[in-house]
């Protein structure tokens, strides 16, 4: 037995991450079937719940992989996550919405650009924002870091909500003049534009999901795609859910995209680096490594990708609200990396998936499950009275009471499961393993081989 | 495991063992069963060995690489380092003593810059290089190893040790990710690995070359320190403490090591506590006290210092 088995054996564990993945999701997927076959959903139903089930999988571990190139790779404890997710998608928004004219008089309008330059803008926003928190505060040891995003996060969601921002009315003609001279006057179509205070914005643009297909000349076949359906398994206006699949399917690749990214960087001597800078940053400076530029790097890319996370979240939606930005997000995000491990790309998917599946949809989707399958009547109002049934030893009114408090209760099972990891499995699903930072193998080359034989007659090894 | 019939010479066992070790059971690799050093086993190596520094170091041809000049640095009324001249010749083992407190390792910072020094310079190869940041001392070629090992945990030694080469095109974060600059990247890593392995073999942790850092004894990781900080293709290494909580074979080997570069033309400046250790073994002794160059010169004229023994022994202190 030498040094090379156990390498090759490493080699062929990392080589099974695709099968996990698979096999991860397929049992969250399984799971959420089967229930649904035993409490007697219809197809529509099953298929609502797988689509809104790979919604969050596809979010959460999106989120989860940007996080992890902050702190799973460098140590860069940002708990502000939602903040730059929420500039993303409003940043969008400002930029697509048609203009006023075109939506009612009694909303905020936009600058009415294609999405796809919507998205561009808020990813980019994203990242300026990204770098404007990491200039003054990457000097900043671990924690500082933290309480700074979270602030900046928290500024963020109160801008939004701000009436000094909450709407402009743009001029009806700009002149251009230097020195005097007017040159030309711009028209511009914007009338008024804003981020829509404590009301949000209403997201009128073109449906990202058809704008997409209409680019790829592919909406024709999916109106007869959904046609077909209609005609033959659901009868009535199936295209809501075949939407929600595909759209679901379509954050699937986004998550595979982000995968390769983050572990392309992961896998290179810049992640090698970041690495270094999380295990101890004054020695990889004393190693010649600039480490404040690394750090502004990895910063500033996690936060634009956050911005696409919240772009891709949020955007399919009527609308956005600033009580949608606040920090629980980040929190569950960091639960997600906790769960799969920070450090490993691939335990980032597998956390996020789980974490969506079990923990963030789970109880909900429990809950439903219940209320279809036995009716059990209104829950009582308060807890007191839910207990005092149990006086006459009817447990309904407790357990009714309990389903309808689900959305409550996920919190306390997510903390439970968040103390019983760090007791327990503080490193997560994946996050013991050696995800090797650099593009090559390391083994022993075979040009190296008159070394080898050399130390082998000094015994430095048995090869 | 062939060990039994390859009737090995007494140390080839324990290597043996030790690699075996390392490789089914990690964090074990105990140095108190590792080899003793022995001499003959550098003259078959001995060209490969010569090889290793030469081949890419562009050793400095400046006589004295390294010139201090009236350092001095205040931590509020504190006055750690005040008026410290000296300097280092090319090629030399020079060390730098004193009792606890003397400012040695603050010395140590304001040369490669983790600290500014309120007033004085630091040149190296002729240039000055007072108040740089730590990154750019050491791409000039000043590399220094830390008093308690630094090692990055949870990375492996090859992780370790491919971080440290300088001018890696694959950090830069486009290179490494875009298609056709990525594969230029692997090229240069691929070449930067034959260094690093042949290093690794140099001081023979090669069986350890997967394990995790975190998991190295203290000796071990003395000993990929001084590797990882040769990586980076200094002209002058600051090691500080490199001996301390070593056992004394490996300490030896650390010692045959060091003693080995300096014969290629690395430049030495250590730190020490063990007198002895020094005397033995450098050509040039700094004795430093309370913030201050007490005395500078060869290893007989120090022992015969009466202002170092009453340093040393008591005295005012």
């Amino acid at each position: 037995m030498s040094t090379d088995d156990i390498r090759g054996r490493l080699t062929g564990l990392s080589d099974s991450d695709v099968p996990l993945v698979i096999a991860v999701l397929a049992a969250v997927y399984a799971a959420y079937v089967l229930a649904g076959v035993a409490f007697g959903y219809g197809l529509r139903g099953q298929l609502n719940s797988i689509a809104n089930l790979t919604f969050y999988v596809g979010v959460f571990g999106m989120l989860a992989l940007a996080l992890n190139l902050h702190w799973g790779y460098t140590g860069l404890f940002n708990i502000g996550v939602i903040g730059f997710m929420g500039i993303g998608v409003y940043v969008t928004a400002v930029v697509s919405k048609p203009p006023v004219a075109e939506a009612g008089a009694a909303q905020v309008g936009g600058f009415g650009l294609p999405l796809s330059v919507g998205i561009a803008a808020g990813v980019l926003a994203a990242a300026f924002f990204g770098l404007v928190v990491a200039l003054p505060a990457l000097r900043l040891r671990a924690d500082y870091l933290a309480i700074v995003t979270v602030a900046f996060s928290e500024i963020v969601r109160f801008s939004l909500m701000s009436r000094t921002f909450q709407s402009f009315t743009a001029p009806d003609t700009i002149d251009v003049a230097v020195g005097g001279v007017q040159l030309f006057s711009v028209d511009p179509s914007v009338d008024t534009f804003g981020l829509g205070g404590g009301g949000g914005l209403i997201l009128n643009y073109s449906d990202p999901l058809e704008a997409l297909l209409r680019t790829l000349f592919l909406w024709d076949p999916y109106l007869g795609f959904v046609a077909f359906v209609e005609r033959n398994y659901i009868p009535n206006n199936p295209k809501p859910v075949l939407d929600g699949l595909l759209y679901g399917a379509l954050l699937l690749v986004a998550v595979g995209l982000f995968y390769l990214l983050l572990s392309r960087i992961g896998k290179s001597p810049f992640g090698r680096v970041l690495k270094a800078i999380r295990e101890d940053e004054d020695a990889a400076n004393a190693l010649g490594k600039d480490t404040n530029r690394f750090k502004l790097t990895a910063f500033v890319l996690g936060a634009a990708l956050m911005g696409l996370g919240g772009i891709l979240w949020y955007s399919s939606r009527g609308s956005v609200t600033p009580p949608s930005f606040r920090p629980n997000i980040t929190f569950f995000i960091w639960i997600a990396l906790i769960i799969g491990g920070a450090g490993s790309n691939t335990g980032s998917v597998l956390g996020g998936a789980v974490f969506a599946g079990v923990l963030y949809e789970g109880p909900r989707y429990l809950k439903n499950l219940v209320e279809t399958a036995f009716d059990l009547g209104d829950a009582p109002r308060s807890f007191g009275d839910a207990v005092a049934a149990f006086g006459s030893l009817d447990p309904v009114p407790f357990v009714t009471y309990t389903l309808d408090s689900v959305s409550q209760l996920r919190l306390v099972i997510m903390g439970l499961v968040l103390v019983w990891l760090m007791h327990n499995r503080p490193e997560g699903m994946l996050g013991h393993r050696k995800e090797t930072a650099s593009s090559v193998d390391l083994s022993r080359p075979d040009g190296a081989g008159g070394a080898g034989k050399q130390t082998a007659t000094d015994g430095g090894d048995d090869r | 495991m062939s060990e039994a019939d390859e009737t090995p010479t007494d140390e080839t066992a324990v290597d043996d063992t030790a690699a075996a070790d390392a490789a089914s059971t990690p964090a074990e690799g105990e140095p108190a069963s590792e080899p003793t050093p022995d001499g003959d086993s550098a003259g078959p190596d001995g060209s490969e060995r010569s090889g290793l520094a030469l081949a890419e170091s562009g050793v400095s041809v400046d006589p004295t690489p390294l010139e201090v000049d009236d350092l001095s640095k205040t931590f509020g009324g504190i006055v750690a380092v005040d008026g410290v001249s000296f300097d280092v010749e090319a090629g030399t083992l020079t060390g730098l003593i004193g009792p606890n407190g003397a400012g040695k390792s603050t010395t140590f910072n304001l040369i490669t810059g983790m600290l500014d020094p309120d007033s004085g310079t630091v040149r190296f190869n002729g240039e000055d290089i007072t108040g740089l940041q730590p990154h750019e001392v050491a791409n000039k070629g000043l590399a220094r190893t830390f008093q308690i090992a630094r090692e990055l945990e949870e990375m492996t030694v090859l992780e370790n040790m491919m971080l440290a080469p300088k001018g890696q095109a694959g950090e830069s974060l486009w290179r490494s990710v875009l298609p056709v600059a990525r594969g230029a990247v692997r090229k240069q890593e691929a070449e930067q690995l034959d260094r690093v392995w042949e290093v690794l073999d140099f001081f023979e942790i090669d069986h350890l070359a997967d394990e995790y850092a975190g998991n190295l004894s203290g000796g071990q990781r003395k000993l990929l320190e001084l590797a990882r900080a040769l990586l980076t293709d200094p002209d002058v290494l600051l090691l500080d403490e490199p001996f301390a909580g070593v056992n004394p074979s490996l300490e030896r080997r650390l010692l045959e090591h060091i003693h080995e570069l300096r014969e290629q033309g690395y430049t030495f400046l250590i730190v020490e506590h063990d007198m002895d250790l020094i005397m033995n073994n450098c050509e040039r002794v700094i004795v430093m006290h309370q913030g201050a160059v007490l005395k500078d010169g060869t290893p007989a004229e120090i022992k015969d210092s009466e202002e170092v023994i009453e340093a040393y022994l008591g005295g005012e202190v």
